[in-house]
């Protein structure tokens, strides 16, 4: 059994702050991290290896430093890594990026089995995984906060508004996780130790079965027309407690005044 | 040459009544169609175009409603047959054959689980362009393309992207518009479809729909939203908050910080590795206001922060900031709410 995780490598976002005057996020330094839901899928592989014995690949697109990111899901558990890299993969949108890494799965698979997360947190879209999903030609089952793998098929729970749905699904499939799904452990230093040392293979845009029309910008059909700066900060209508009360009235005839009671 | 087509797709999961299929089929749909038909009429006027509204594979009683609020034409497509409704991966069956055989110029679907998982599957097998939980839509009057506004790098920038592909595809966030009006005058038409058995062949399928009793309303739909964090102290602080929520029928949110600390479950969590919500009043309570929470409330309309901290981050996108203490205040509001209510009858 062959598990691929896809990893994103996204700038961390522990630093960032609000600028008290525009209203603007102020980028502290240029960390990046592994996308916080990748690492539970990570996690998820990696609990699944240790039952089935599978092997479990992580695969990442982006610049060469996303090799941080791989380094990290090999020391979390990962057999072996892979990246896509290159200036034909620059300014990939969610659909050429799925292009790219479904070519990837297809070439470093088969896959019984693809993790990915519900979302990044940088384009915040979502939309990757199931679109690999739907280049293979496997079912999706997206938001996914329990797993359970019994023979070649599997018992799933995903969230959905109001509660929760259970899915069956047989294998091949891929799979999209939560947060909630498990708790990502503190990688052992014996295994973060040799991901440091670890060399990990770049695939160019050559590597892969596609036409280079299908890839980066040139292959979106989606594109940034303007960027603009939201203006966050509203006029705080500001109430001070001190026994009198009157935020909280100005509150309830507000809610009154709205119909909202 | 026939008239372009917008098409909307309706969101029939309607979580806050419980089961979301009754054993008869679903009876209504969720109010977000609404404002997509709104959304959809605005832009269908820009193009000279006719709205068509789509049913993935589930039916209502009553069509008049999708009419009376913009639909040209009401499209229903025949689902699996049984209680539990259809998968994903079959409702973006059902869509795909649809769109390949109306040619939409434009197709929009709520930012749902539903939305969001379906609008990825149909638009990688269509190869076509797909923008993420639009805040925002419009028609470019030059070129007639669809400008998609959306948040992004946790709402701190506004992205308008176009598709050089057609359809044009993108999924809306809920409450980002208001409903479309009724138009009891308005006329439209009810289209019914069905597609071979085959098409709803998926490996995967649903087994039942469990209800979060924990989410006496649930948090994407509520026009309220009572949310609170570390600075409630400890669970029995956290149960305060669930107690207004309870007198001003709110759902529950949560800060990363209240989940962690186990006060409230991660479907409640709100932000970045939450949910998103866009409710009329957001109420934040003991909540510092780190920009990954931002994240997921800051296009509520209305946002009230209650916190001891004047210098607290939340402040800044308050539009009513009350500084005191959470554990006094939330009583008070608590009792101050369920007198008026008791006023009123
Ligand atoms: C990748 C990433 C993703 C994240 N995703 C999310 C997310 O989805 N959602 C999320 O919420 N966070 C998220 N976080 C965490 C976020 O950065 C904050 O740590 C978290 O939101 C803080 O929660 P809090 O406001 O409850 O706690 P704190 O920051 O500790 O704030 C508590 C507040 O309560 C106030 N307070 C204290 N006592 C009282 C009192 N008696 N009365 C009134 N006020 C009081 C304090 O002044 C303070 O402002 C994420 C972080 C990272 C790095
Ligand atoms: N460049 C990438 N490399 C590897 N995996 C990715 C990449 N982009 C997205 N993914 C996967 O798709 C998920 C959703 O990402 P997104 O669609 O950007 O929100 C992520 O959690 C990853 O699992």
């Amino acid at each position: 059994m062959r598990i691929i995780v896809l990893v994103k490598q996204v700038p961390a976002t522990d630093n960032v702050k609000m600028d008290e005057k525009t209203g603007t996020m102020i980028r502290a330094g240029g960390d990046n991290v592994v996308n916080p839901t990748d690492e539970n899928a990570v996690t998820e592989a990696v609990r699944l290896k240790k039952e089935t014995g599978a092997e479990v690949v992580a695969v990442s697109m982006g610049p060469e430093a996303a090799q941080q990111a791989l380094r990290e899901a090999y020391a979390m558990g990962v057999d072996r890594c892979l990246l896509l890299s290159g200036r034909a993969f620059a300014g990939s949108d969610t659909i050429a990026t799925a292009r790219a890494l479904a070519a990837a799965v297809q070439k470093a698979g088969p896959a019984d089995l693809v993790l990915a997360g519900e979302r990044a947190t940088d384009g915040e879209t979502g939309q990757t995984g199931p679109m690999v999903g739907a280049l293979l030609g496997l079912p999706v089952v997206t938001y996914v906060q329990k797993l359970v793998l019994t023979g070649d098929s599997l018992e799933l729970e995903r969230i959905v508004e109001g509660g929760f749905e259970r899915v069956v699904c047989p294998l091949p499939a891929l799979v999209t996780v939560v947060k909630g799904i498990n708790q990502p452990p503190i990688p052992p230093l014996h295994l973060k130790l040799r991901a440091k040392k670890l060399t990990i293979p770049v695939w160019g845009a050559d590597d892969l079965d596609l036409p280079a029309a299908e890839l980066g910008l040139g292959g979106s059909p989606t594109r940034v027309a303007r960027i603009f700066s939201p203006k966050l900060s509203r006029a705080t209508v500001w109430y001070r407690e001190n026994g009198g009360r009157e935020g909280l009235s100005a509150l309830a005839d507000w809610l009154t005044g709205e119909g909202l009671l | 040459m026939s008239q372009a087509r917008v098409l909307v797709v309706a969101e029939d999961r309607v979580s806050t009544r419980g089961r979301v299929y009754t054993t008869e089929g679903v009876r209504r749909v969720n109010r977000v169609t609404y404002e997509l038909l709104n959304r959809g009429r605005d832009l269908a006027g820009k193009l000279g175009a006719g709205v068509d509204v789509v049913l993935l594979g589930v039916a209502l009683d009553d069509y008049t409603e999708l009419i009376q609020r913009g639909a040209d034409r009401v499209l229903v497509l025949s689902g699996p047959a049984g209680a539990v409704g259809p998968t994903p991966g079959q409702r973006a069956r059902l869509l795909e054959q649809l769109i390949r055989e109306e040619e939409p110029v434009v197709v929009i679907a709520a930012a749902t689980t539903t939305g969001r998982t379906v609008m990825p599957l149909v638009a990688a097998r269509l190869k076509t362009g797909l923008t993420a939980d639009c805040t925002s839509l419009d028609i470019d009057p030059g070129d007639q393309a669809l400008l998609q506004t959306r948040p992004a790098i946790g709402g701190n920038i506004m992205a308008t992207i176009k598709t050089r592909t057609r359809p044009q595809m993108a999924t809306v966030r809920p409450r980002s518009a208001p409903p479309a009006e009724r138009d009891p005058a308005r006329q439209g038409q009810v289209v019914e479809r069905q597609y071979g058995e085959d098409l709803l062949v998926t490996p995967e399928r649903l087994v039942e729909f469990i209800r979060d009793v924990t989410q006496e309303v649930d948090l994407e739909e509520a026009d309220i939203v009572v949310a609170g964090g570390k600075g409630l102290g400890d669970r029995s602080g956290f149960v305060l908050v669930e107690k207004l929520a309870g007198v001003l029928g709110a759902a529950v949110g949560a800060s990363r910080d209240a989940v962690e600390l186990g006060w409230a479950g991660y479907p409640h969590q709100v932000g970045l590795s939450g949910k998103t919500v866009a409710p009329r009043l957001y109420l934040a309570v003991g909540i510092s206001g780190k920009i990954q929470h931002l994240a997921g409330m800051q296009t509520a309309r209305t946002i009230v922060a209650i916190n001891n901290d004047p210098g607290a981050q939340i402040f800044q996108v308050a539009d009513m900031g009350i500084v005191g203490d959470a554990l006094e205040l939330v009583p008070a509001l608590i009792e101050k709410i369920a007198a008026l209510k008791a006023a009123k009858g």
